[in-house]
């Protein structure tokens, strides 16, 4: 056993190294996604109101970032950005603002969709108490498009997350370019650690993912089940 | 009139082309009880969604209170508490319990303190019966008791004012009683002014004191209650009633 590839995941620091690039993987993610949740329900609502300009800027800003491959997106704004704008950031917080843009993009048509299919009578019945259209939407209008909304939601974050695969392409440190790092550096004394190292990274997404997954599954058939209900 | 509520001139409503409510006038005063009746399609719903904002028109004016409404979001929305609606389809939000149905406006539209709001809710939760539903959802509740509830929450924001929009048309027959008799209270004991849309005659009958026939959306009659049912003006409105067969 000596030879085994296995043991490739535990010479020197390579463990280690592993879980810290999961860790920038996944701090990436999560702060992409929390400004990305945040703005996109604010751009949703907006797309909701009568105003055409509005809507048809909000709607040019989704389809940009919609029908844009991420990967020229991450490249946009490492290379062109800096050289044009002359803005310099690392590849983490480059990461952090396209995701969160491609988010925020992808939330506001998620949160539009829901609001506009909450019936137009509990609009009425909401205004006819005398709600201002501010609490409309704070007491009626999102409550009841969160529940519509949090499956398509939990989906597009294990989307994100396993989207982060491609930030080595803009040098950030990720799982996945520590694990190539690994795999070139012990090439010779583990031919066959490139499967255990990918190995390794599929299963440690997986572990992040699947649980994600399962969870919108499950709410999609209880809200399914509650409306049946009715 | 010195104690007139409401007071409609010429108002005009037209769906794109389509004219739908052809100079439209008629007032109320305190305490009286309108019931607007007509066939299907008449323009009866209209017309009251009309009086609390939720249509706009075209032309004419609306008065409440003697000060003339100029229609905007805001001013809406201020007079919504003063003109309570409840419709057809018996809405409440789905996301609050029935407490929260009803505290909603009184809480935060019209910022009254929440203990004593919930005392109030308490006891007009008592009146139609169903004080031990209070922390139920709306999804427990039967369309007849949903519909209770809308009228509770309506009344919790103390209107001076109620638009009933054929509020027992989708009830099942066995609910329809307990929720008129609740409109009859309020006619009877708190000398409510209301308007009411009802496809039920004998109901109309009982509580009106007055009857607006809508026909192709104009006012073909108004009269005081009785003499409608007892002897219409127009043939129109002879051919409604005999078609209602009640």
């Amino acid at each position: 056993m000596a030879h085994s590839g296995i043991n490739v995941l535990f010479e020197g620091t390579n463990f280690t190294r592993l879980l810290l690039g999961m860790w920038t993987t996944f701090k990436i993610a999560a702060i992409a996604i929390v400004i990305g949740l945040i703005i996109g329900i604010i751009l949703g609502i907006l797309r909701t109101f009568h105003n055409k300009l509005l809507r048809f800027v909000l709607r040019i800003y989704l389809e940009f970032f919609r029908i844009v491959p991420t990967v020229v997106l991450l490249f946009l704004f490492y290379y062109i950005l800096p050289r044009q704008l002359n803005l310099h950031m690392p590849g983490t917080q480059v990461a952090m603002l396209v995701f969160a843009l491609w988010v925020a993009a992808e939330m506001s048509d998620i949160v539009r969709g829901a609001l506009i299919s909450v019936p137009i009578h509990q609009r009425e019945s909401g205004l006819a108490i005398g709600l201002t259209r501010y609490q409309l939407y704070r007491y009626v209008l999102v409550p009841q498009a969160v529940s519509l909304e949090l499956p398509a939601t939990i989906n597009l974050i294990t989307r994100v997350i396993k989207t982060t695969s491609l930030l080595m392409l803009i040098s950030v440190m990720d799982v996945v370019n520590i694990g190539q790092q690994i795999v070139e550096a012990n090439n010779q004394k583990y031919p066959t650690g490139v499967f255990w190292i990918y190995g390794l990274i599929f299963l440690l997404y997986f572990l992040i993912d699947y649980p994600l997954s399962w969870w919108a599954g499950r709410l999609e058939k209880k809200r399914l089940e509650q409306a049946n209900g009715e | 009139m010195a104690n007139e509520v409401l007071k409609v001139e010429h108002l005009e409503k037209y769906y794109q082309k389509k004219h739908v409510l052809h100079d439209i006038n008629f007032s109320i005063s305190k305490g009286e009880v309108i019931t607007l009746l007509g066939p299907s399609g008449s323009g009866k719903s209209t017309l009251i969604r009309c009086l609390n904002g939720l249509e706009d028109f075209r032309n004419g004016e609306i008065t409440f209170e003697n000060k003339k409404v100029v229609p905007s979001e805001k001013n809406w929305q201020q007079l919504r508490q003063k003109i309570g609606m409840v419709f057809q389809s018996y809405d409440l939000f789905p996301n609050l319990t029935v407490l929260d149905n009803i505290m909603l406006g009184p809480t935060k539209v019209q910022k009254r303190n929440v203990d004593e709001v919930k005392k109030e809710v308490d006891e007009l939760l008592k009146k139609v019966d169903l004080l031990d539903y209070k922390d139920a959802y709306p999804r427990q509740l039967s369309g007849g008791q949903k519909q209770r509830i809308a009228i509770v929450r309506a009344l919790a924001l103390h209107p001076e004012f109620m638009l009933f929009d054929e509020v027992t048309a989708s009830l099942d027959p066995e609910m329809v009683r307990g929720v008129l008799n609740i409109i009859q209270d309020l006619a009877d004991q708190d000398d409510m002014t209301m308007i009411i849309v009802t496809h039920e005659m004998n109901f109309a009958q009982q509580i009106a004191d007055r009857v607006l026939f809508l026909k192709d959306g104009s006012i073909l009659e108004d009269t005081p209650g009785k003499k409608f049912f007892k002897d219409p003006t127009t043939d129109q409105a002879k051919e409604f009633l005999q078609s209602m067969d009640f």
